[in-house]
């Protein structure tokens, strides 16, 4: 049921459209209404989580092309985003370069940075190939540990603010934009990178691998190309994030965020865009809601215990959404819809 | 030279406790295909295990060890049981997203329940002293040698001479042909858990007397992945061979290379990583493993 009841589809430019009727039309331009009104009604706390949510849907994008769409899991994207963030920010910091040249160039080192990582994955799969991004991450940190001289290394980076002409964005509401911005963008690609022919073969490579090498997909290219868009992703995310905070450390790109961002595809739904989005606006929100309950659980137990309790609950909600919904909020979505345009006749 | 020396014997006790922990690991993986990131947190809730029972119980170190062993007897069950049997037949990546947040789990309930500090035991487990010239080789170690040796001992005769073993050995092979065979599949899956976790707390004890415990000792399991790697995922006379190999090489380069990286080194820690990848690109398959041949 992937359309309202009565609506059929009659050329081939409707079959292939994302938002096929008006209603649908509608909801989009009120949700961009909403969204790009924010500021104007929620104080500087949420807009700090809406742009970190933002940044996350960025990098979660990329992450969801490379694992969600060619199978290529991997447990190294906060690395990735590192590539990227401390590219951008060595450009603006030690070479005065602008943000807006400084960004292409840190998209582009970090998707670099991960076709020389997704080598490995021409040869191995599955549990090697996470073995391999999960040495990229470390690999990647060390690397910028050891370079202290021009990364600043454990002490971070100072990273300027992005400006156009004489407006910086300074202000949070400014960021707000800037980062939602290159949220919808990053969204409307990824929605149609995998509607591409290198989206087909990404899917036919994680479908079954042999038999997409035999229909004539090249492996080493696709394969390839799709870590380098989604390592794109996370250079753009890592860049945005790092001049958002004005400043760069490692601490900013740990391990288990690269975990939990698997995570938040898992929770969300594998290989779809709007999974990508309920999986991290779910996920940060559950953060938020820890960040809140936490002190009035330290008052009960102690700080350290209720740090832990936040620990266990985030594994046993992977745990919970592994056993009993597998596919993910979004398909659960999907669900709901069918339900509801079918209603009162279910079959 | 005996810096050299020093630092292969150093190196050669470390790398059988990498074996062992890689054992435990490659044990899983071949009865049932599931890659468990979750080692390392095994170790680390064995030294916490080892902690509790020795320092906190007072108990001898024979009874802390079979209290241990039987907590891990305990957690193994019931991790396959709660998590990984629901998991039959699903793809390789929720098991490996499964033993993930098991692993999360475990961290945060080795820090609610033992504060997440640093906890020593040194001197409590019994140590012998051997000195050969001017190589000593560290006393809680030799130890660990052994004890490894004879978990190793054992565990390579249970594959090989028993009906369990010959039946986990099936089941890796393949799952549907044991049942069909009248094997029960989630007993063995059960089985290799058990096996794993008891792996892993001992590892943890031997390590904790060493060096003491703490939550970041979990890191040890990515360690034992490059081991793991190295040997060839289905091996575990590889996993013995690449432990000691690992164990020395990354004593050797952090004692010779470190002094001349800027920011202080730290090759030890990244060490594993760059095995893997060269692995990777080089080896998939490892020293030992098997090669695998794909049919659509």
């Amino acid at each position: 049921m992937a359309l309202p009841s009565g609506t059929f589809n009659q050329s081939y430019a409707q079959d292939m459209a994302i938002f096929r009727t008006k209603t649908q039309w509608i909801l989009l331009f009120a949700f961009l209404a909403f969204l790009f009104t924010c500021p104007l009604y929620s104080g500087d706390r949420i807009l700090t989580i809406l742009t970190i949510i933002g940044i996350t849907v960025i990098s979660v994008h990329g992450l969801n092309i490379l694992t969600g769409y060619c199978n290529q899991i991997s447990i190294g994207h906060a690395g990735f985003m590192a590539v990227g963030a401390y590219t951008s920010g060595m450009l603006t910091a030690h070479l005065g370069w602008s943000f807006w040249a400084a960004l292409p160039c840190a998209a582009l080192m970090a998707g670099l940075v991960g076709i020389l990582f997704g080598l490995p994955s021409l040869k191995v799969k599955g549990f090697y190939l996470i073995m391999a991004t999960i040495a990229a991450q470390f690999i990647i940190i060390w690397f910028i540990l050891q370079f202290r001289n021009i990364t600043g290394g454990g002490d971070g980076l100072a990273v300027p603010r992005p400006e156009i002409g004489d407006f910086v964005f300074k202000s949070k509401a400014s960021y707000f934009y800037l980062v939602m911005i290159f949220a919808c963008l990053a969204t409307f690609a990824a929605t149609n990178i995998v509607r591409t022919r290198a989206g087909r073969a990404f899917i036919a490579i994680r479908d079954n691998e042999l038999a997409a090498e035999v229909m004539g997909v090249n492996l080493w290219a696709y394969k390839l190309l799709a870590f380098f868009i989604g390592c794109v992703f996370a250079g753009v995310a890592g860049a945005l994030l790092v001049h958002y905070v004005a400043f760069a450390t490692v601490d900013q790109f740990p391990f288990m965020n690269s975990v939990w961002y698997l995570g938040m595809l898992i929770v969300g739904g594998m290989g779809s865009t709007a999974g990508v989005i309920f999986g991290v606006v779910s996920l940060k929100l559950l953060d938020e809601l820890v960040v809140i309950v936490g002190p009035m659980l330290a008052v009960v137990v102690s700080p350290q215990a209720a740090a832990s309790l936040s620990l266990i609950m985030r594994g046993l909600i992977i745990i919970i959404f592994l056993i009993f919904e597998p596919r993910g909020l979004a398909h659960r979505w999907q669900m709901v819809k069918a339900y509801y345009r079918l209603w009162p006749f279910s079959h | 030279m005996t810096f050299f020396l020093q630092l292969i014997v150093s190196g050669f006790s470390l790398g059988m406790v990498y074996a062992l922990i890689a054992i435990g690991f490659v044990i899983i993986l071949k009865c049932s295909k599931a890659f468990n990131i979750a080692q390392g947190h095994f170790v680390m809730i064995g030294g916490y295990l080892g902690f509790t029972f020795l320092v906190t119980f007072h108990l001898p170190v024979w009874a802390s060890l079979l209290a241990a062993i039987a907590v891990a007897i305990v957690m193994g069950l019931l991790i396959e049981r709660l998590t990984l049997r629901p998991l039959i037949g699903q793809p390789v990546l929720a098991v490996i997203m499964m033993t993930i947040a098991l692993a999360t789990v475990f961290e945060g309930l080795a820090t609610l329940i033992w504060g997440g500090e640093y906890k020593a035991y040194h001197g409590v487990l019994p140590t012998i002293t051997l000195r050969i010239g001017e190589i000593s080789v560290p006393p809680e170690m030799l130890i660990g040698i052994m004890v490894s040796v004879v978990t190793v001992a054992i565990l390579m005769l249970l594959f090989r001479y028993t009906k369990s073993g010959l039946a986990m050995r099936a089941t890796a092979e393949d799952e549907q042909v044991v049942q069909s065979a009248g094997i029960r599949v989630t007993t063995v899956y059960a089985l290799s858990w058990v096996i794993a976790c008891v792996v892993g707390v001992i590892s943890g004890i031997i390590l904790g007397g060493v060096s003491g415990v703490m939550v970041g000792m979990s890191q040890v399991g990515l360690k034992a992945f490059a081991v793991v790697l190295l040997g060839g995922v289905n091996s575990i006379g590889g996993a013995i061979i690449a432990g000691i190999t690992l164990g020395m090489l990354e004593n050797i380069a952090a004692g010779y290379l470190d002094p001349l990286l800027p920011a202080g080194g730290g090759l030890a820690n990244i060490f594993p990583f760059i095995v893997i990848i060269i692995v990777l690109v080089f080896r998939p398959h490892g020293l030992f493993g098997l090669v695998e041949i794909e049919r659509i």
